[in-house]
């Protein structure tokens, strides 16, 4: 963005202010991030930055607390870890295909009532997550699912379709109808011509959508503190316990784990945008 | 068309019938599509949902536990002492619930009704076993002298409907006094309404500093040669995608008073060694964390607006003679509204709703109105008045999702 050269100075000192307040604000979004990684690696035992490790002094480093992760006894987090995965997987595979199979139907333009109906597929990301999680808790207890993994499993479902119907149904929107017609006129059936035709290309979507209902299954932790027995406590559950009575440097080790885990999925998330960009380009 | 012309298609039947047919045959199709979601949240989700509203008015606890009380109670007026049956039934039942060791719940629920009812309760569970039968209202009223003011057994009948909305005056530090009239509670009682006045107030300056924040790296998203707003991309999109919980984790670190942000405001000299302010466990560490965590979500909606203005409308101003701030503001902005009331509506209508960071950064003045509401779910388990501010709350969400809707329209919501 440079200046051109007949700039008069009163806007050019406006425009370096203003690309300083952007790196303030850059600045102050990803930098708690990187307090985390140096202080997970900290030898002792405080959470602050020690002399030593001002000093960049090796022994002021060590990999404890990512060994008390892995090996420490009486250890919640692998059990933890076990559980959020389980949970997240089977809720994302469930998300997307309920998810798919609304966003086809609702961008038929034949659906009837489709304000209403996409109104309520998404009133749980509109509905704050404290009533979701009091409401869902209520109909779990009554069905006998409340501590089960099946419970939590079905309740991130119903927060993460809003997201597949979302981004499928925006993918969708610029999709030819007329190329399943064809399909179609050429004697394929609908499963096939959904199989080779339309899936496929609107698959960039699926994956994004199923990336968000995946991170919002893992990351969940208001709905899952009320359905969660002993037996299904997952990552963000025990991070929360381990907040709220001790910040240990465990903690920050599990974390810097949950910051690389994000890095790959904001790399997936990327590269599927950037792809179904491309698709759409040509499409027009 | 003229009725003889009638086009017929291969199969004999009118082309017009044979389309309507086939567009019912695609209307059963796509309804067949969305029913399993549909079906799946309505059970699971909407249902329970308005089940809270259900929940949140029952009062059937006393109702259930003095049955015969109320059925004789069905021909007082209440202006007088009750009549014998009245105290005949009230024993009864009262027998009943001593007996299986439920009476505690009784005594707590009168003791809302009429302070010191609990300890008129207590002498009656003592004394009645040795009760004879016949002139109960002689043998309670020797009880306690207060069994003979009248007021207490007001209190006994304003209990009778099995419906309350008591719940949610509750909710705004209300009560029925014992006349029946409406009234606040006493002032160093009123702690509902700081929390909804506090949860607006933190709702609506997060929106503001998000706003504020966001508007200047989303222009610059915006305008940037590709190359480098996609690197500058990942400055929001990383904290969008990291653990709620690991950014709040960050802020504990940060915000300590050992923490990086002292140490910095120590070096710079703006407040002595000694004398480190504290920035977590009140509002403050409130507003900070909540702004950076909820700022992903105001510029991502503002970029997606913004990338579609074309910088040729900033420069036609400017060649017609505006200065860029004019330029700005009688262009630029006007055309930003969508994506500014995109993101101040998440932003607020999440900000309103949250819970897991003011639990853990906030003390106890940073708390939000949620935070009140899990206490109640898990704490003190009056999930009635949790279902009511629940659904005071989402009342509020839905206005101004509604206002939203008609200020701007909905469909303006975008996801990165």
């Amino acid at each position: 963005m440079a200046l051109p050269k007949y700039t008069e100075p009163h806007y050019r000192i406006w425009h370096y202010f203003y690309l300083f307040v952007c790196g303030c604000v850059f600045f102050f979004l990803i930098a708690p991030l990187f307090v985390i990684f140096p202080l997970s690696f900290n030898a002792e035992e405080f959470l602050v930055f020690t002399d030593g490790m001002k000093r960049l002094d090796p022994d002021a480093f060590s990999t404890r607390w990512y060994e008390d992760m892995v090996y420490g006894t009486k250890n919640p987090w692998g059990l933890a870890a076990k559980n959020s995965f389980i949970i997240a997987i089977f809720a994302t595979i469930g998300s997307i295909i309920l998810g798919t199979l609304a966003a086809l139907g609702l961008s038929s333009r034949h659906m009837p009532y489709k304000g209403l109906i996409m109104a309520i597929l998404i009133s749980p990301m509109i509905v704050p997550l404290i009533i979701s999680g009091v409401a869902i808790f209520f109909f779990m207890a009554k069905a006998g699912l409340a501590a089960t993994h099946l419970g939590i499993i079905l309740a991130h479902i119903i927060l993460g379709t809003p997201f597949v119907v979302i981004t499928v149904t925006a993918t969708l929107s610029g999709f030819d109808h007329s190329i399943t017609r064809a399909a179609s006129s050429l004697g394929s059936n609908p499963f096939n011509t959904f199989m080779k035709i339309t899936l496929p290309l609107i698959l960039p979507g699926v994956i994004s959508g199923g990336l968000f209902a995946f991170v919002t299954s893992f990351d969940e932790v208001v709905v899952v503190l009320f359905l969660a027995g002993l037996d299904n406590t997952t990552i963000p559950v025990q991070m929360w316990t381990g907040l709220r009575e001790q910040l240990s440097p465990t903690i920050l080790a599990v974390a810097t784990c949950l910051i690389v885990l994000s890095i790959l999925i904001l790399l997936t998330a990327e590269l599927l945008r950037r792809r179904s960009e491309r698709l759409r380009g040509i499409n027009r | 068309m003229s009725s003889e012309q009638k086009i017929l298609s291969t199969d004999g039947i009118p082309l017009e019938e044979s389309l309507k047919q086939a567009e019912e045959k695609n209307k059963v199709k796509a309804f067949l599509l969305v029913t399993p979601l549909l079906l799946f949240l309505i059970i699971t989700y909407i249902i329970p949902i308005a089940d809270m509203f259900s929940r949140s008015i029952d009062d059937k606890m006393v109702t259930n536990m003095l049955p015969k009380t109320y059925k004789a109670m069905e021909q007082w007026d209440g202006k007088e002492l009750p009549p014998e049956e009245v105290f005949e039934a009230f024993y009864l039942d009262y027998k009943i619930l001593v007996e299986n060791k439920t009476a505690g719940k009784l005594q707590t629920q009168l003791n809302y009704e009429k302070n010191g009812f609990k300890s008129v309760l207590k002498k009656l569970a003592r004394k009645q076993k040795k009760f004879e039968e016949g002139n109960y209202k002689e043998q309670i009223m020797k009880v306690h002298k207060r069994w003979r003011n009248v007021d207490y057994w007001r209190a006994i009948k304003r209990r009778a409907p099995a419906y309350t909305y008591s719940k949610y005056l509750k909710g705004v530090d209300m009560y029925s006094n014992e006349e029946g009239k409406i009234v606040q509670v006493s002032e160093d009682r009123r702690i509902h309404r700081i929390l909804w006045s506090r949860t607006l107030e933190v709702a609506f300056f997060v929106t503001l500093f998000c706003f504020l924040m966001a508007y200047p790296i989303a222009h610059l998203l915006a305008t940037l040669p590709m190359k480098y707003s996609n690197l500058l991309m990942i400055c929001v999109l990383l904290p969008f995608w990291t653990s709620l919980l690991v950014r709040t984790a960050s802020w504990m670190i940060l915000l300590q008073q050992q923490g990086l942000v002292n140490d910095f405001f120590v070096w710079i000299g703006l407040v002595a060694d000694d004398n480190r302010p504290e920035m977590m466990y009140n509002k403050t560490g409130t507003y900070v964390a909540m702004t950076q965590i909820l700022l992903p979500f105001m510029v991502l909606p503002l970029y997606s607006v913004m990338k579609t203005i074309s910088p040729s409308l900033m420069r036609a101003g400017k060649s017609l003679g505006a200065t860029p701030g004019v330029a700005f503001f009688k262009i630029y902005f006007p055309l930003t509204i969508p994506g500014i009331g995109a993101g101040c509506l998440l932003v607020f209508i999440l900000a309103i709703g949250y819970y897991i960071t003011p639990a853990l950064v906030g003390g106890a003045s940073g708390t939000l109105i949620s935070n009140q509401i899990a206490y109640h779910m898990k704490s003190t388990l009056d999930w009635s008045f949790a279902s009511a501010m629940g659904l005071m709350l989402l009342t509020g969400v839905l206005v101004i999702y509604w206002i939203y809707n008609k200020l701007v329209g909905v469909d303006n919501i975008k996801l990165g």
